[in-house]
């Protein structure tokens, strides 16, 4: 019976295991040196706000595995010996294989500041890194202060862990605003003022230059680089973004480059090893997605997709409209589409923007403006149906029908407010049109599905 | 803002102090009077019991309702031993001891208490309201701006398991235990709501009467509490408002005003078969008994249970009647939603739900059908079985032990819907209407699922909502209540509860949306 070996139980690992189980009796080994269990990384942060057991992180119960004969197994690959199809752990085991599937995901990026190791900096990433927050940050009491330094999607989740633990937060953040090379302006002013609304001291256009160590070589303080202030603080958190973990292919003969080189059927250099997640670097990127993407949904749609491949026929890489979501602390962010910064726009790419007046509510539609086909969608605090915008977009829908229509992919809860109205009334005195907001219908919903 | 809440949390506990001392106060002295008059009412004709009660209780004065509690009950059965003995059955008191001894115990309170009923209320249900307000009321402010602010649950003792739940845990069950099996023992408290019972129904208040009382305090000081959680929740808000209004005026003000005109207590929106006495002997004859009145409430119980509730729910799913208008539902979304986490999720607690819930269902309609049959048959018996006997196991199993001591009791330990998810035979069949025929589901949003676990975590249903997200399956679960908090929770925006075409309701893809590869190939290789 052919052997798959998967290298990383999260989200991509998993995926492909299951996948190649429901379409094969192949022997699966799932190999990991973080967990036993698969676990939901995006959910570390609930756990250390007690939202959650980190039991509640793990999808499937303890009996599953077996019950699926994928067999799990703790351990370090620190070799792959890609012409006998052999892996090595750190105590010598050996384990052969016949396909091998690297889901070994990211590692967060250190630039090299000086005191980047010392105890009391960690990171969000993996369960070793929630373990860590958890010792050196239990409490106010022993931890008075937290600094982050970077302003993605995990510094927010790590301001908003140690906020609930009434720690105070300094959040360092290279750009003007938060997030802005990413979200347009209002919406980017819009999150920074909710940070701040939270009680965080958000330090913008700041970045750290070291950290220093107390007599015990643990984090003592920080010294910010442009106005050289020392910070004192007991934890630092560095979410400057993550990086492929794939140390230990070095010498392997498998081709990397930032990640792991792999062509759109997420194969690597050398037959029969696959390469799917975080970790995998497409050689040429999908068409207006990145060569690398760490996002929570690419990592499944490689494991199904790999799994086909294995298990049936080659199959490419297809991820379909991007999307994505996010939460900054009481505000829910929803993308479908692209939607680019102001700093990254497309040519032709135009923007309308509505704002509710307590500004903790937002949209953004972009759109060409030669031929007003509808681009994607930004939405802040309102939630909105994916099947409908994916469907929006391949049908090359404009922009006047996506705003006329836009109740229908209303998602928020029954009973809550909608503001379309007010949406489309922003929109035709800024264009001077009359658009009129059409009723939704369950058909126009549901029945288009296949 | 912190020091209200603490003052607030001391209030709690000086008045739970109150109340359990409460338990202590007073004399209690049966007078010949009263005795004589109750032997008569009750047609009470064992000279044994009456010789004993005698000797041994009239107008001698207790301290304690407990002695003189234990002691009628004692004497009720050692007469019943004698009395079938010697085949007396005449003799023979049928009353149930422990009712019996609070009836002659409620009337022979003197003291402190009866003497100050309004001003114990006012300190002890009027403080205690009032402390948990003090207690709930700064969240506004301390648990930050509106959003779901689920911290520390899991680090708390009151919610995680912790000593704080257990000793909740004894408090509930032993206080179930009381009011089903030993109301004379909480006498005092049933008589600080004596002014209010007689002032709704003119007559003095009963056990039921304090609990259907605490029932709706305790349901509008936590609803206080979910208006404040979920004030950025309309579909909260609303659901809560609905739940406290129908137990209000439906379960506690209708009923008791309707005694007040001599009609029949009933409570309108209690369906068969959680009501599940509905058909019995005894209410059937006292609703044709009440004429054009008791005919009305016999066509309506009957059409409810027949027709409204499978309409509703096809409709709307059960969440119509779960979550917004039944009485252990709006117990469970208040009271309970503190302990909502608690339900298990793991696949050995969906079987034994399976199991155990149409169990009760089956159970529930044998006996109505022997019941009935019995009834319109003229006879007691029924295959042997006696009916009787079959309707004293379901209320003491399902009706008392089962939807009160577990049902309750269970919160802090097993979650707030133990009795709506394993023992509730109208959300048993309920749930049949919803997973087979019906509008309601959640539904999935896309590929946006993280798999983070909230929703699973926080139904209280103990349905792995998570593991339909994941797969962008819709979730359509008999058990589901449609309390919508896993919407709520999710940071994604995954989760909507909605009635739309049953057409495509349930849909599963193995492909999640977002990945476009393409299928056709292989469904061609099959």
């Amino acid at each position: 019976m052919e052997h798959i070996a998967i290298i990383g139980n999260g989200i991509s690992g998993i995926t492909a295991a299951r996948h190649i189980r429901k379409l094969s009796h192949k022997k699966i080994t799932v190999i990991s040196s973080e967990t036993d269990y698969f676990f939901s990384r995006t959910a570390l942060m609930y756990v250390y706000m007690g939202h959650m057991k980190f039991k509640h992180t793990q999808p499937y119960e303890d009996w599953f595995w077996e019950k699926n004969n994928i067999t799990l197994k703790n351990g370090f690959v620190t070799q792959i010996d890609t012409s006998q199809k052999t892996l090595v752990f750190s105590d010598g085991e050996q384990l052969e294989f016949d396909k091998l599937i690297i889901a070994t995901g990211s590692k967060p990026n250190k630039f090299g500041w000086p005191g980047q190791d010392l105890k009391g900096v960690v990171s969000l990433y993996h369960k070793q890194d929630l373990d860590a927050i958890e010792t050196f940050a239990p409490n106010n009491s022993v931890c008075k202060h937290a600094v982050i330094v970077g302003g993605g999607l995990i510094g927010v989740e790590l301001a908003e862990m140690f906020h609930s633990r009434h720690i105070p937060v300094t959040f360092l953040v290279r750009e003007q605003s938060y997030w802005n090379a990413i979200l347009p302006s209002g919406e980017s002013q819009m999150i920074t003022n909710e940070i701040r609304k939270n009680g965080i001291n958000l330090r913008l256009e700041s970045n750290l230059k070291h950290i220093n160590a107390d007599e015990n070589g643990r984090v003592k303080s920080i010294v910010i680089a442009e106005t050289g202030e020392e910070i004192d603080c007991d934890i630092v958190g560095l979410t400057a973004g993550v990086s492929p973990n794939i140390g230990f292919l070095e010498s392997s003969g498998i081709e990397t480059n930032r990640g792991v080189l792999v062509d759109r059927n997420l194969q690597t250099n050398i037959k029969d090893i696959y390469a799917i997640g975080d970790c995998a670097e497409q050689r040429n990127a999908v068409e207006g997605r990145r060569p690398i993407e760490a996002v929570w949904y690419t990592g499944r749609i490689m494991g199904e997709t790999v799994a086909q491949t294995i298990c049936k026929k080659e199959t490419q890489y297809t991820p379909g409209h991007w999307f994505n979501s996010a939460k900054f602390f009481d505000i829910e962010y929803q993308t479908y589409g692209w939607v680019n910064s102001e700093q990254h726009l497309k040519p032709n790419e135009g923007h309308f923007h509505w704002m509710h007046p307590d500004h903790n509510k937002c949209l953004t539609i972009a759109f060409d403006k030669t031929t007003q086909k509808f681009l994607g969608i930004n939405t802040f605090g309102i939630r909105m149906r994916h099947e409908i915008f994916n469907r929006w977009l391949d049908q090359n829908q404009s922009i006047d029908y996506v705003l006329e229509h836009l109740q229908i992919a209303h998602f928020d809860p029954e009973f809550y407010t909608t503001y379309y109205h007010d949406v489309l009334k922003k929109f035709n005195s800024e264009y001077n049109r009359n658009l009129k907001l059409k009723k939704k219908s369950w058909s126009q919903i549901f029945t288009l599905k296949s | 803002m912190k020091t209200l809440r603490t003052l607030g949390l001391g209030l709690i506990l000086a008045v739970s102090g109150l109340f359990i001392s409460l338990l202590f106060m007073g004399q209690y002295t049966l007078s010949s009077a009263t005795f004589e008059n109750f032997i008569t009412q009750n047609n009470i004709t064992t000279s044994v019991f009456i010789k004993d009660l005698e000797q041994s209780v009239v107008d001698k004065e207790f301290s304690t309702p407990f002695y003189l509690a234990n002691t009628i009950a004692e004497a009720v059965e050692s007469a019943n031993t004698y009395h079938k003995a010697n085949k007396e059955w005449a003799q023979v008191i049928w009353t149930k001891p422990h009712s019996l001894a609070y009836q002659m115990v409620k009337s022979s309170g003197t003291g402190i208490v009866v003497q100050n009923k309004r001003r114990l209320w006012f300190l002890s249900f009027g403080l205690g309201i009032l402390g948990a307000l003090l207690f709930m009321l700064p969240a506004l402010n301390l648990k930050g701006p509106p959003g779901i602010k689920n911290n520390h649950i899991f680090h708390s003792s009151a919610t995680n398991r912790g000593w704080i739940a257990w000793l909740v845990f004894t408090f509930l069950i032993l206080f179930y235990l009381v009011l089903y099996f030993r109301p004379s023992y909480m006498v005092n408290w049933i008589y600080l709501v004596d002014p209010i019972s007689e002032s709704l129904s003119g007559n003095p208040a009963s056990q039921w009467f304090l609990y259907g009382f605490l029932y709706c305090v305790i349901m509008t000081v936590m609803a206080v509490r979910m208006y404040i959680k979920y004030r950025h929740n309309k579909y909260q808000t609303l659901r809560t408002t609905s739940v406290l209004f129908f137990q209000i005026v439906f379960a506690f003000l209708i009923p008791e005003i309707l005694v007040r005109f001599e009609k029949p207590w009933y409570d309108f929106k209690n369906a068969f078969p959680l009501d599940y006495d509905f058909f019995f002997r005894w209410n059937l004859n006292e609703l044709l008994e009440s004429g054009g009145f008791g005919l009305f409430i016999l066509v309506w119980g009957v059409a409810l249970t027949l027709v409204i509730v499978p309409v509703m729910v096809y409709f709307f799913g059960k969440r119509w009647y779960c979550s917004w208008v039944c009485g252990c539902g709006g117990l469970a979304e208040t009271l309970g939603d503190p302990y909502r986490q608690l339900s298990s999720k793991s696949l050995l607690s969906w079987k034994v739900e399976r199991w155990l819930v149409h169990g009760v269902l089956v159970f529930a309609l044998l006996m109505t059908g022997l019941t009935l049959y019995g009834y319109f048959a003229g006879t007691y018996e029924v295959l042997g079985i006696k009916v009787q006997t079959l309707q004293d196991i379901y209320g003491f199993l399902i009706g008392s032990i089962f939807a009160g001591v577990i049902g309750t009791g269970f919160y802090p330990i097993f979650g707030n819907r133990v009795w709506c998810r394993f023992g509730c035979p109208l959300a048993a069949y309920m749930g049949v209407i919803q997973r087979f025929k019906s509008r309601f589901r959640i539904t999935t949003n896309g590929g946006q699922c993280i798999s983070c676990g909230n929703c699973s975590t926080y139904c209280e249903q103990g349905i792995d909502v998570r593991a339909y997200a994941q797969k962008g399956e819709n979730i359509v679960r008999a058990s589901c209540v449609g309390c919508g908090v896993c919407s709520a929770v999710c940071p994604r925006g995954v989760l909507k509860l909605e009635n739309g075409p049953e057409e495509g309701r349930i849909g599963s893809s193995n492909i999640l949306l977002g990945n476009e590869m393409n299928l056709m190939d292989q469904l061609q290789d099959k």
